[in-house]
C-alpha cells in the first residue's frame, strides 16, 4: 500500500500535513506527536522581521468551531531559521515554512532569507483576515493574487505554494490566477471572515472584532472550494478546512487535494494528526486502495 | 528527547460535588498527571460533546499523589463547564497536563492571596509551602473551601457585602490586618491582581502573580493567550509572554495585566 505523494517534486510519506497557525515549528505538539510520521509540518506564518500580534482575546469558541485573530505574531525570520528550522531537521519529515509579509517586498525578504536553508517549500499566506495590511488585502482580486506570485517567484528557490482566501467570490478565478502567476501549488482555505458578540456584555468576543473561522463548521465549504479548485488549475491543491478525522481527510482528497492539512483538530485532540493518518491506512485497507493517488479527485456523480 | 512532562489522558471522575453556588469540585483519577503536577499549574479538559472544540484551562487545586488523583474548584462560567458540572462519578474526560510552570517555592514567609475563582490553584500552594505563611482570601459573599485552609496558616478573609471577615477586597484585608511578607503569591480577577501588583511593588516585596487569558493549544503552540511582557521574550521575540508556558505564574514585574 502506498500512502507516498508527490508535492511539487518533493515527496510526502503520506499526504498529512499540519495547518499552519495550530501547530508552531512542532517544538510543543513535539512532546505529544511523533513528528517523523507527518507528511510535512507547515509552520506559523513567519515574516521578515517579527510581529507582536493583535490584542487579547484571540480566539473565541463557536459551535462547531473557532475564531482566532492572533493577527500573526511571529519571531522573525532570522531566528526562526536559527532555531525552528534546525529543530524540524531533527525529524524524518518535510518542512514546509508559512511565509507572511504587509508587503511585496517583505514576503520577498523572507523567501530570499530562506534561499539556502534545508526548508522543502514555502507557503505564502495572501489570505490572513486579521491583519490589515498584507494577508488578505492580496488574496481577494485575481490579479494581485498573479503579480505577488509573479514577484515571490522571482526570489524563492524552493516551490511556492500560494494559501488562498474563502472569502471570495470566485475561487476557481483565484487558483487560476495562482497558476497564471506561477504558483507551484494552491492551498485552501485559509479561515473565513467571522465575528461573536458577547450578549452578556454586549461586546465584540474578540478584540480584533472579527476573527476567522476554523473547525468542522467550515469543512463543507472547504470541501466545495478544492473541488472547484482542482477542476480549474493542472497544480496540485492542497485542502484544509475543518479536517477533524480520516474521513474528512479522504473526502478532500478525493474533491482533488494531493495533501491535506489539519490545523483547529489540533486543539481538539494533540493526536489528531496520527490518528487521521492510521484512518487513512484503514480506509485504503477496506476499499482495496493500492495507491493513494487514485483517490486524488477520484469523486463522481452518484 | 526530552523527558515527559505533559500527558493527555482518559480521566475518572472520582466525585463531584458543588460546593457553593455554582462552583463545582471535581476529583479525578489520572494516571500520570497527579505524579507529575505542582502548585499553580493547570489542565487542559475537553468537552465530550463534539460541538466544543477547545479545551477548558483550569487551575489544579489540589493534588493526592498516593492515590494518582488532581482536583479541580471551577465555577460554571459557560457552556463546557456546565458540561463538566453535570457529570458524576466513572463518568470519564480527556485531559492534558499538568501544564504550565506552576508557583516557585521562596521558602519565606509568605502572603499566599486569592480571589473569587482565583482561590482553588492556592490551596495547592498553601499545602505545598513549607514556611510561615500567611492566607488571605476574598469572596463576593459565600464562602468555599475554607476547612481545606485552615491548618495551612493563619487565614483572612474579605468579603465585598461584610458577611465574614472585612468589608472589602483582598487588599483591605491585608491593610487592615498590616499583613507583610517576603513574598507574596496571589490569583485572582484582573482589577485585584493590579491591586497586589501595585501593592507589592510600593512595599518593595517580591510578588508572584497567576495570569488567566482565553486558550486554544494550551501548550505554547496558537499564541493565542498571550500578555505584554516587560522585557522582550527569548521565546516569541517580541514582547509577549505566552500565559500557557511562560505563565500562567509571573512575576509581578515582568508583565502587564490587562
Amino acid at each position: 500500500m502506498n500512502t507516498a505523494v508527490n508535492l511539487c517534486g518533493v515527496t510526502l510519506k503520506n499526504p498529512v500535513m499540519t495547518a499552519s497557525g495550530t501547530f508552531g515549528s512542532g517544538a510543543e505538539f513535539a512532546e505529544f506527536v511523533d513528528l517523523n510520521k507527518l507528511g510535512a509540518v507547515v509552520t506559523k506564518g513567519v515574516a521578515n522581521v517579527p510581529w507582536e500580534g493583535n490584542p487579547t482575546p484571540r480566539v473565541a469558541e463557536v459551535y462547531g468551531g473557532m475564531l482566532n485573530a492572533i493577527g500573526l505574531q511571529n519571531p522573525g525570520v532570522e531566528l526562526f531559521a536559527q532555531r525552528d528550522i534546525p529543530f524540524l531537521k531533527q525529524y524524518d519529515t518535510k518542512i514546509i515554512v508559512n511565509v507572511c509579509g504587509h508587503t511585496v517586498e517583505e514576503y520577498a525578504a523572507v523567501a530570499e532569507r530562506l534561499s539556502n536553508e534545508p526548508v522543502d517549500l514555502l507557503e505564502i499566506n495572501i489570505s490572513c483576515p486579521n491583519v490589515k495590511e498584507g494577508g488578505i488585502a492580496f488574496g481577494q482580486s485575481a490579479k494581485t493574487v498573479c503579480e505577488v506570485t509573479e514577484e515571490i517567484k522571482k526570489y524563492a528557490k524552493q516551490p511556492v505554494i500560494m494559501k488562498l482566501s474563502p472569502n471570495v467570490s470566485d475561487i476557481a478565478e483565484m487558483a487560476r490566477a495562482a497558476e497564471a502567476g506561477g504558483a507551484d501549488a494552491v492551498s485552501l482555505i485559509n479561515t473565513l471572515t467571522g465575528m461573536k458578540i458577547d450578549i452578556h456584555r454586549r461586546c465584540f468576543a474578540l478584540a480584533n472584532r472579527t476573527g476567522g473561522l476554523s473547525g468542522p463548521a467550515v469543512h463543507p465549504v472547504a470541501v466545495r472550494m478544492v473541488y472547484e479548485s482542482a477542476q480549474a488549475v493542472k497544480i496540485p491543491v492542497i485542502g484544509m478546512g475543518g479536517i477533524m478525522t480520516a474521513e474528512d481527510a479522504v473526502e478532500m482528497i478525493l474533491a482533488g487535494a494531493t495533501a491535506v492539512s489539519v490545523g483547529t483538530a489540533n486543539f481538539t485532540n494533540m493526536h489528531a494528526t496520527e490518528e487521521i493518518i492510521k484512518g487513512i491506512e484503514r480506509y485504503m485497507r477496506q476499499y482495496h486502495v493500492a495507491d493513494i493517488s487514485e483517490l486524488i479527485g477520484a469523486v463522481h456523480d452518484r | 528527547m526530552k523527558k515527559r512532562e505533559k500527558f493527555q489522558e482518559t480521566a475518572i471522575i472520582i466525585r463531584q460535588e458543588e460546593i457553593a453556588d455554582d462552583i463545582y469540585s471535581m476529583w479525578l483519577a489520572t494516571e500520570q498527571i497527579a505524579a507529575h503536577a505542582k502548585a499553580g499549574q493547570f489542565l487542559s479538559i475537553y468537552c465530550n460533546e463534539g460541538s466544543r472544540l477547545l479545551p477548558r484551562p483550569i487551575s489544579i487545586c489540589e493534588i493526592d499523589r498516593p492515590d494518582d488523583a488532581v482536583r479541580i474548584v471551577y465555577r460554571v462560567a459557560g457552556k463546557g463547564t456546565d458540561e463538566f458540572c453535570r457529570m458524576r462519578t466513572g463518568m470519564h474526560l480527556t485531559v492534558t497536563g499538568p501544564l504550565g510552570n506552576g508557583f516557585p517555592n521562596e521558602k519565606k514567609p509568605a502572603l499566599v492571596i486569592g480571589g473569587g475563582i482565583g482561590i482553588p490553584p492556592m490551596l495547592e500552594l498553601a499545602k505545598s509551602l513549607d514556611c510561615e505563611k500567611k492566607i488571605v482570601l476574598g469572596f463576593r459573599s459565600e464562602l468555599f473551601l475554607l476547612e481545606e485552609f485552615s491548618g495551612q496558616g493563619e487565614i483572612y478573609l474579605a468579603t465585598e457585602d461584610g458577611s465574614a471577615g472585612i468589608k472589602g477586597n483582598v487588599l483591605d484585608a491585608v491593610r487592615n490586618y498590616r499583613l507583610t511578607a517576603d513574598v507574596i503569591y496571589a490569583c485572582g480577577p484582573a482589577p485585584m491582581l493590579r491591586a497586589v501588583k501595585e501593592y507589592a511593588a510600593a512595599q518593595g516585596i517580591e510578588c508572584y502573580i497567576s495570569m488567566e487569558e482565553r486558550m486554544a493549544c494550551g501548550i505554547g503552540a496558537c499564541l493565542a493567550c498571550v500578555c505584554h511582557s516587560a522585557e522582550k521574550d527569548l521565546h516569541t521575540n517580541v514582547h509577549n509572554k505566552r500565559i500557557c508556558k511562560e505563565g500562567p505564574v509571573f512575576r509581578a514585574e515582568e508583565v502587564e495585566i490587562p
